[in-house]
């Protein structure tokens, strides 16, 4: 075991899978040399080489449209979007090539591309380095929507999406990426089923359900809430589709109240989804109506970005008035 | 735009030899070229009144640009990959692709492959190397520069050839494909079928260039303009294309200069945007009876094989038709399979979920 940063676990990943396999490829912006503006993909290119660690140019489109080219043909991309904020330009081949490809022909093509991006607010980058867009991806039917918040997880989850037959949208929480840390063991294979939740603390009053960089922010908010005299559970959901229904609603049954905490804005954020299907599935154990720590229904602001995030003070004050409902 | 650059022809418009006949064709492949253009011009001429007397929801003809797709699709080994636009559902069946299942696809009934998931003529074959179809345009373009990258990464001798029409040269993707393939010199044939008719745009409004090929000049890829209505010229510039990409020389850019005889598709009306006297002069250009002249001066072919080929091909069509239409839909439960590799508990949820309501309610819901 070592101790290890997001980016080193993603890394130690890429590189055992490539070696592992000669199908997977990583292609993207600056991967290549340079190892990757965030450094995830440092080392690959002198190790496997141009051909299957490829700088690409600077067209998003054209790095999931090749990814997918290259998937159908029988090989394992694995394309970086430099930040989320910049995968629009793909939408098009993500919505109705990608996550389609299966259901339109028949299952006769599959197409299993991993796509990482780093997501997320907190590193001062304005409204085009810090948006959380997870929601518009979870609404397609066909693509699946992983994200890590530890070291090990993000290993074992890569792991896992690379080697699965659907494609997976792997988003990075880039926040944490080097202030998480935690053993990992290098060079080690070792694989976290997808669609697998974690409760990451026990408790017994509240049930808090967050995922990737919010998930250190509840960790913040655990402390206060207890002394506030509130035992919180925290779930880390880790796999947003397909999500696991079976410990989130076992966890509410038992706490009878819920908190969800995400970065994104209010509107249609995933936070709603998860609401929805609690209290069709847990009504009766319900003690209050559950609870929502969101960021707002702005564009993602510079300056105010420490007000517009959730903070751990909002949470604990989300998870009092549940308590007090 | 202007026709700066010159097309190669080998037939001219009356069937008159005016090049050499492209190496390696025989006899036989002069004759199988025609077959499988008349093939298309038979199938379509079925497909459209079904669509008309509300049998199928959809169809796209190939009607004018026959050997536009045959000629460009002869030119491909079986090994070759192809992804297609709308109009090349033809290149699917010369490859070896099934008419009762491609008619099959158009009614979208228990005996199509795609369980009726897509309109009719989003036609998908893995096993000959033809990409499912999409109907946005031109995103096909990138995804064959892909799978081209990826011959080149296994050091396999093949190459991906992918279609587009003139307007799909207005898209992002087009260009980001070019770029890309130029980049990795992706050993990839893109084939425009320059129709001159984006539904209702003309392509003079489409581009100030002097033609769609000339835009490879911009990414350092070789092009070549043909006449799209010369089987044999399509071959020849195709040929050479796909032989560039074998020698590991990158990607060819050809342009077929062609004409949309007919709508768009069964959703439009071209009386309304464009001058139907220049269809008819593009009718009297007609590919197939062109080439035919040709080939009955060579006594190649004659009416007795024309007929009996197509009273063959209607039979069979006939056929097809009649159990593709008998056939029952597909079963509820096909509406949730496919999304992902395994079902996954929230979708066996809402399978369930429609199945139950389909049970308890009437006609219309059950399966």
């Amino acid at each position: 075991m070592s101790q290890m940063n997001i980016i080193q676990a993603i890394n130690d990943a890429l590189k055992l899978e490539m070696r592992r396999n000669p199908d997977v490829v990583v292609l993207g912006e600056d991967v290549g040399k340079f190892g990757g503006v965030f450094r995830a993909t440092a080392g690959l290119y002198d190790e496997f080489g141009d051909t299957r660690v490829i700088d690409t140019p600077l067209a998003e489109a054209g790095i999931i449209g090749a990814s997918i080219g290259m998937a159908m043909y029988g090989l394992r991309p694995v394309p970086e979007i430099q930040f989320a904020d910049f995968i629009y330009p793909a939408f098009d081949q993500i919505i109705n090539e990608l996550a389609k490809l299966r259901y339109r022909s028949g299952g006769e093509w599959t197409c299993p591309v991993t796509i990482r991006t780093p997501y997320g607010g907190g590193i001062r980058g304005g409204h085009y380095h810090s948006q959380s867009p997870e929601a518009l991806f979870a609404h397609i039917p066909g693509l699946k929507v992983v994200i890590p918040s530890s070291p090990y997880d993000a290993k074992g989850l890569l792991l896992s999406s690379i080697r699965d037959d659907d494609p997976v949208l792997f988003m990075e929480p880039k926040r944490v990426y080097r202030a998480a840390r935690g053993e990992v063991p290098e060079g080690e294979d070792y694989t976290i089923p997808l669609s697998s939740a974690k409760i990451i603390r026990e408790g017994r009053h509240c049930t808090v359900l967050s995922y990737g960089a919010m998930i250190h922010t509840c960790l913040e908010a655990v402390p206060l809430c207890e002394s506030d005299g509130y035992d919180v559970e925290l779930i880390d959901l880790r796999t947003l589709v397909p999500w696991d229904r079976d410990t989130v609603m076992s966890s509410v049954r038992k706490t009878g109240r819920c908190v969800v905490v995400v970065e994104a804005p209010r509107t249609a954020s995933f936070a709603g989804e998860l609401i929805a299907e609690i209290q069709e599935n847990c009504f009766l154990s319900l003690e209050s109506p559950i609870g929502r720590v969101t960021g707002y229904d702005t564009p993602f602001p510079h300056t105010l970005e420490h007000l517009y995030l959730p903070d751990a003070e909002r949470i604990r004050q989300t998870v009092t008035n549940t308590m007090t409902y | 735009m202007t026709d700066g650059e010159p097309l190669l022809q080998i037939l001219d418009e009356h069937g008159n030899l005016v090049g050499d006949i492209p190496e390696p064709l025989t006899n036989d492949d002069l004759v199988m070229l025609y077959r499988h253009m008349r093939r298309i011009r038979v199938v379509d001429e079925r497909m459209l009144p079904l669509q008309r007397q509300g049998r199928i929801s959809f169809y796209g003809a190939a009607t004018g640009q026959e050997a536009a797709v045959v000629g460009s699709g002869y030119a491909l080994s079986p090994d070759d990959w192809v992804f297609p636009a709308l109009r090349e559902g033809g290149v699917a069946l010369m490859r070896g692709y099934d008419l009762w299942l491609y008619i099959a696809q158009l009614f979208g009934n228990i005996t199509d492959v795609t369980h009726g998931r897509q309109m009719p003529c989003h036609y998908t074959s893995r096993r000959h190397h033809f990409v499912s179809l999409s109907s946005p345009i031109g995103t096909q373009l990138p995804q064959a520069v892909g799978t081209a990258m990826g011959m080149r990464i296994r050091g396999e001798t093949k190459a991906t050839a992918v279609y587009m029409g003139d307007g799909a040269t207005s898209e992002g993707d087009f260009h980001i494909a070019l770029r890309f393939a130029s980049r990795y010199q992706a050993p990839v044939v893109f084939f425009c079928q320059n129709n001159q008719w984006a539904i209702s745009v003309p392509s003079s409004k489409q581009t100030r260039a002097t033609s769609f090929a000339i835009k490879g000049t911009a990414y350092g890829i070789p092009w070549e303009r043909v006449d799209g209505n010369c089987v044999l010229a399509v071959f020849a510039a195709t040929q050479r294309a796909v032989q560039r990409a074998y020698a590991g020389l990158g990607p060819s850019f050809v342009e077929a200069l062609t004409y949309r005889i007919g709508a768009h598709s069964t959703s439009d009306d071209p009386s309304r945007y464009r001058d139907e006297s220049v269809t008819e002069a593009w009718k009297s250009r007609c590919p197939l009876i062109r080439f035919r002249t040709f080939l009955t001066t060579r006594n190649l072919w004659n009416e007795d094989k024309e007929r009996n080929f197509v009273t063959e091909l209607e039979t069979a069509i006939k056929q097809a038709v009649h159990e593709h239409e008998a056939a029952s839909p597909p079963p509820l439960s096909s509406m949730f399979t496919d999304v992902y590799a395994k079902l996954p508990a929230h979708i066996v949820e809402q399978q369930q979920m429609a199945q139950n309501f389909a049970a308890t309610k009437p006609r219309g819901h059950r399966s």
